[in-house]
């Protein structure tokens, strides 16, 4: 409402020119105009740490190794020959999308757990169950690298009593890729189920008590209730779920540095190996830059369903 | 009050007389006369071994009347390698850099030519080995000067009791403390064979297939004991060669008998190895012996460090050398000069040798008989023959002879230990070489 007040007193002035001073007081006074100033050390921060470092990277993608000369599309073009770099294409694929099912299956189970769970003890879940998300990934990492250790690993002293193993964690392929998917998941689950919890909350009681009066089961009313009026909030999660994991680097990093047989690789453990490993900081942007389509077009697909349903509504 | 006046004569030998005094001004100096300078070293892991190098600039600070600002910078998380990449970007950073191995070639172009630095050196210390030369040098411009702080050989690190219990070999006798070795019989061959026994009796070799250095380097060592170039030095692929077919078979057998997760293990790993009483040899720097001994005392009294087994082409030793180079950019070049020149001095590398507990190796032929390694135990010349003193290995480093820039991609992208797992994993050999041919075909971008 206040808007369009503003933008009335901004017409008036219009047609009567002798009232400059009064016109600043009015575009300075305006709601998007003070929005603007509040946002701009956001913005400018943006810029520094966002922007300039990614059309940087844009810039250093088009040179050659020694950087000394523009070779344009020449590395993208060298990346497609590479057998690695497909591979790692598909690694990053598998790793992104597995972590991010078992992220919203495991979040989504466990919220609807907790939501269960009356008043205060629910307080006291919630913050245990927030533990792994708040940890930063490089220290429970760490941790999580000394359980699956090839000397001293608890996980295999474990096993040993129940005659298991030992298993070869970081060793094997098949194992080594479980054991980084299996971090990310306990790392990122938290997340998931902190949104679809607040989304739970926000779902009338009403309309469970008119599916029960209906004869609804349980599954039901999961299918016709709950999932319907969660679907925004599960698509945006699993949009931003999906970018954070494509672009993960501390948990592969830390306990495989992409082998056994560079089979754990992603696109950013791999853009650091070949960048700054090899010294070959072009291709090493390259690498990273290749994330982008890949996230733009799973962005667009899911904030376009989004938008829809926004518009139905 | 009378006032003098200046006459014509008299301004122009006053005028003379100040540009002197300007011009010969750094002769004279204050506090800090001689300027700034800023140095980044490498934070290295014995406990107050940076006060060698703390104390030797301060004493060469107050000398040359130089104010001086030190960071320590580790190695962990490639700290030391992103700091080289942010600084040659920027044109801005320190003014003396400390530089793992290959870095001096791959930031050739922002690096301060040093050879007036360097041919004293030289004369000073004595020769320095092959792959000194071969990193630190490009088309006879020295890019850097030897850092005796981390460089290493990684050499056997045995343990005496388990090596003549399981293998029948005696570490001691063969390299005896204080005299020359007796090591003509200790070959791949008897290696591979004590490889086996150590397994059979469940201690076996703690050798990494990993991607970190520690799995490179034995690996690169084993290779060109066989004469296996995976890219020669003239920079063509020669990866489909017999050497490589026989480097490629040794290590399959070798494979079969070391831990199940070797291809997992990391720099740590081989220590943990050790010190846990595991296994019956590693291929390390003394550094576990070192960490044995605050911890796990009774595994360090049986630890020896000695050679490398020879092959049909020779004895090599894993040589992994740290460099300090001086920015083309920076501020202060004279100033650093002098430093590196006071850093290298015999009495600064004895000092430095001293203050790591025999860790740090001097690059120079000279000075590989410090007092330092013949004394540290228990057992007490455990590290004698670490530093090779009777020079009878060649110091070399993985993926060389191929030029450097090549080199640095075979070395960081593990291509030989990766090619060795893939054969030994069931790949055929020739499929296994077919890959590492393409991946080398990969490096050669310019």
């Amino acid at each position: 409402m206040a808007d369009v007040v503003v933008e009335q007193g901004r017409l008036a002035r219009a047609v009567s020119p002798r009232k400059k001073g009064a016109s600043l007081r009015n575009v300075l006074g305006r709601k998007s105009t003070v929005a603007f100033f509040l946002t701009l050390p956001l913005i400018l921060l943006i810029t520094m740490l966002v922007l300039y470092p990614a059309f940087y990277s844009l810039y250093l993608a088009t040179l050659n190794k020694a950087m000394t000369k523009f070779v344009g599309l020449g590395n993208f073009t060298f990346l497609f020959k590479r057998e690695t770099f497909w591979m790692v294409v598909k690694q990053s694929c598998i790793f992104a999308i597995t972590a991010v099912i078992f992220k919203a299956l495991i979040g989504f189970i466990v919220a609807h757990f907790v939501h269960n769970i009356p008043g205060k003890k629910q307080r006291k879940w919630r913050g245990m169950l927030l533990v792994p998300w708040v940890i930063p990934p490089a220290m429970s990492t760490l941790a999580w690298l000394w359980l699956f250790d090839p000397s001293y690993s608890a996980f295999n002293y474990t096993l040993s009593f129940f005659g298991v193993g030992p298993i070869p964690w970081l060793g094997d392929t098949f194992w080594a890729r479980f054991s980084v998917i299996l971090v990310n998941v306990w790392y990122g689950a938290p997340f998931f189920l902190i949104m679809y919890l607040a989304a739970l909350k926000s779902v009338p009681d009403q309309l469970y008590e008119a599916a029960s009066i209906d004869g609804a089961n349980w599954w039901q009313k999961i299918w016709h209730i709950t999932l319907p009026m969660m679907r925004n909030i599960i698509a945006i999660t699993t949009l931003f779920s999906l970018i954070v994991t494509f672009a993960n680097f501390d948990i592969v990093r830390i306990l495989t540095s992409g082998g056994p047989l560079d089979r754990t690789h992603l696109f950013a453990t791999w853009a650091f190996q070949v960048g700054i490993q090899s010294s070959d900081i072009p291709l090493g942007a390259c690498v990273s830059l290749f994330m982008v389509p890949i996230l733009a077009v799973a962005a667009i697909f899911i904030l376009r369903d989004v938008n829809k349903r926004g518009n139905e509504a | 009050m009378s006032r003098k006046t200046l006459t014509r004569r008299q301004f122009v030998a006053a005028t003379a007389m100040s540009s002197t005094a300007l011009i010969a001004a750094p002769y004279v100096r204050g506090a800090y006369a001689a300027g700034k300078l800023s140095i980044g070293f490498w934070d290295h892991w014995v406990p107050d071994a940076n006060e060698a190098s703390r104390a030797l600039v301060k004493e060469w600070a107050e000398k040359e009347k130089v104010e001086v600002s030190i960071d320590y910078i580790t190695s962990n998380n490639k700290k030391i390698e992103l700091t080289a990449a942010a600084e040659a970007q920027a044109k801005s950073g320190h003014d003396i850099l400390q530089m793992p191995s290959w870095w001096p070639h791959a930031y050739s172009e922002n690096l301060e030519p040093l050879n007036d630095v360097m041919e004293p050196l030289i004369k000073q210390n004595g020769e320095v080995n092959g792959t000194v030369k071969y990193l630190g040098q490009s088309g006879g411009k020295w890019l850097a000067v030897p850092a005796t702080p981390g460089s290493q050989i990684k050499g056997p690190c045995s343990r005496i009791d388990l090596m003549k219990q399981h293998a029948g070999i005696d570490v001691q006798e063969m390299y005896p403390a204080g005299s020359a070795p007796k090591a003509d019989n200790w070959t791949l061959e008897t290696f591979l064979k004590a490889a086996e026994a150590c397994h059979k009796a469940g201690f076996p070799f703690g050798i990494g297939l990993g991607e970190t250095t520690d799995s490179v380097d034995t690996a690169g060592a084993i290779f060109q004991s066989f004469g296996a170039e995976l890219v020669n030095a003239k920079g063509d692929v020669t990866v489909k060669t017999d050497e490589v077919r026989q480097a490629l078979e040794f290590f399959k057998k070798l494979i079969a008998v070391l831990p199940a997760d070797a291809p997992s293990w990391d720099d740590a790993s081989n220590n943990k190895w050790l010190i846990s009483g595991r296994g019956a040899m590693i291929m390390n720097p003394p550094s576990a012996w070192a960490v044995a001994k605050r911890d796990a005392p009774q595994v360090a009294e049986q630890c020896w460090t000695h050679g490398f087994p020879s092959g049909p082409k020779g004895r090599f030793a894993p040589f992994l050398p740290y460099f300090w180079g001086v920015w083309a950019f920076g501020k202060n070049k004279e100033a650093a000069k002098s430093l590196l020149v006071h850093l290298s001095s015999p009495a600064a590398i004895e000092k430095f040798v001293a203050a790591s507990g025999g860790y740090d190796l001097p690059a120079y032929a000279n000075m590989t008989k410090f007092k330092t390694w013949a004394e540290v135990g228990p057992p007490t010349g455990t590290l004698f023959h670490y530093p090779d003193p009777y020079h009878q290995q060649t110091l070399s480093i993985a993926a060389s002879p191929a030029p450097p820039k090549i080199a640095q991609q075979i070395y960081f992208q593990a291509t030989l230990t990766k090619m060795a797992l893939r054969f030994a994993q069931g790949e055929k050999l020739e499929t296994a070489l077919a890959w590492a041919e393409g991946e080398c075909e990969g490096f050669m971008r310019t």
